[in-house]
């Protein structure tokens, strides 16, 4: 079985740098051909515009031509293909799968099928490992360092993977976290438990103004409707913070602002021209990271 | 060996085979289906709500003729840890199995995540097992979610 990006569980601490300093290479030379003559499938089951487009721009920087499809409106999986006749094909098409799927483990059981690397690019509310690297990599490029930092995440932390998968990575840094949320979603109790069998100190709050201003990194997220069965519930957090200009006064100089985006109302647009946002690099960068992990996968870094 | 006394036998006993007592009384249909006993064509003896010191009603199940793998046994301390399992030859107690929650759990079980994709594929379920506080929880190989051995709902071929 190929190695492949499933779970951010799948690459060690020692992998994890690698496609960082690689991600850094492409950084400062944007298009280089070393995957001339490969093709690569983007298998979208679900639409995701931005993601789809960060790996597929990924794809052609590295030489590498794309094939897929963006959802499946017109595929043979509306005519009710099974996932796994379908992984099979296109693994016998392309030497590389980039997939997204609704389904939670979907991802897992492809690359199981596979007969070529999977990355996933999201199976459900499970895991979406190139985010998580790509926030490392902006945490380390705003910081110069991915030990001993104040992380502050921010909003639903109860059903959001991109919070849960990035407190698991920073783990092997020893940070220091804060958890700001309202109380239906604060973080759970497994996840709590797990950094305290590793030693590792967090506080929580439901004050926005908490900490602020002794945060080195304020890792905000949006509140997903599609994440609550109950709709009352959704309609009382959706509006729970909004981070604003004014708030930042006495903030760190260091300290920098990240969101996966896409954002609703939980960062203010005045925000955009401070220093401290870097949101809109924070998505640039998960090009160079989805470069290094299709490299590293095919064996080429 | 011990003799089975014919005073306290509420479901009549068999010659050979597997003695599965102790299983509380809800717990007894789910342990039938997680020893896909409803395809099982040998003689079975049930006993459903049977006083019980221990539970308040306990079921027995009595297989004729039928011998476990270990593992296959091991299954049953998910869902009924205290459950004991007797092996019968000639009428006599053989042998005494002590259950032990097993490490890992195929296809036996489904995940309880409604948006697993074991739930909507034809995939063989696969979860490890852990234990905190008393409680086993069993993380879904694919969509890595924890299923409380308290909530688990065994495979059927009924579905
Ligand atoms: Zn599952």
């Amino acid at each position: 079985m190929p190695k492949s990006l499933i779970s951010i569980h799948d690459f060690s601490k020692e992998e994890i740098l690698h496609i960082l300093e690689i991600a850094a290479e492409f950084e400062k030379n944007k298009s280089q051909n070393i995957l001339a003559g490969k093709v690569i499938a983007c298998i979208f089951f679900e639409p995701s515009t931005r993601t789809r487009l960060s790996f597929e721009t990924a794809s052609n920087r590295l030489g590498a031509r794309v094939i897929g499809f963006s959802d499946t409106g017109n595929t043979s999986i509306t005519k009710g293909e099974s996932l796994k006749d379908t992984i099979k094909m296109v693994s016998n098409y392309v030497d590389l799968i980039v997939m997204r799927h609704p389904l939670e483990g979907a991802s897992r059981y492809a690359s199981e099928i596979a007969s070529v690397p999977v990355v996933n690019a999201g199976d459900g509310a499970n895991q979406h490992p190139s985010q998580t690297l790509l926030d490392l990599y902006s945490i380390k490029q705003t910081q110069g360092k991915l030990n001993d930092l104040k992380i502050n995440m921010v909003g639903d932390l109860k059903y959001g993977r991109t919070v849960h998968s990035l407190l698991q990575a920073m783990s092997h840094f020893s940070p220091n976290f804060v958890f700001t949320s309202p109380d239906e979603l604060m973080l759970p109790s497994e996840y709590k438990e797990w950094l305290d069998g590793k030693g590792i100190p967090y506080t929580e709050t439901r004050q926005l103004s908490d900490h602020l201003n002794d945060s080195d990194i304020i890792y905000m997220t949006r509140v997903q409707q599609e994440r609550f069965t109950d709709l009352m519930e959704y309609e009382k957090v959706k509006n729970f913070y909004r981070l604003e200009k004014s708030m930042l006064d006495n903030v760190k100089p260091n300290m920098k602002i990240l969101h996966p985006l896409p954002r609703l109302n939980e960062i203010s647009t005045d925000v955009d021209d401070t220093k401290y946002a870097y949101f809109y690099k924070q998505a640039e960068n998960g090009m160079y990271v989805r470069m290094a992990i299709i490299a590293y996968l095919l064996g080429y870094k | 060996m011990e003799n089975l006394s014919e005073k306290h036998l509420k479901v009549s006993a068999i010659k050979n085979g597997t003695v599965l007592d102790h299983i509380p009384a809800e717990q007894l249909f789910r342990v039938l289906d997680i020893l896909k006993l409803r395809d099982c064509k040998n003689q079975i003896t049930i006993g459903f709500n049977l006083d019980s010191k221990q539970y308040g009603k306990k079921g027995i199940i009595k297989i004729a003729e039928k011998f476990f793998e270990d593992d296959e046994l091991n299954y049953i301390a998910l869902i009924a840890p205290k459950a004991t399992v007797n092996i019968i030859k000639d009428f006599v107690v053989v042998e005494k199995k002590l259950l032990s929650i097993p490490e890992s759990v195929i296809g036996a079980i489904k995940c309880a995540n409604p948006v697993c994709v074991t739930n909507h594929e034809k995939i063989q379920t696969s979860f490890r097992t852990t234990v905190k506080d008393g409680e086993v929880l069993l993380k879904c190989h694919f969509c890595e979610k924890s299923t409380s051995n308290k909530e688990i709902q065994i495979v059927t071929n009924n579905r």
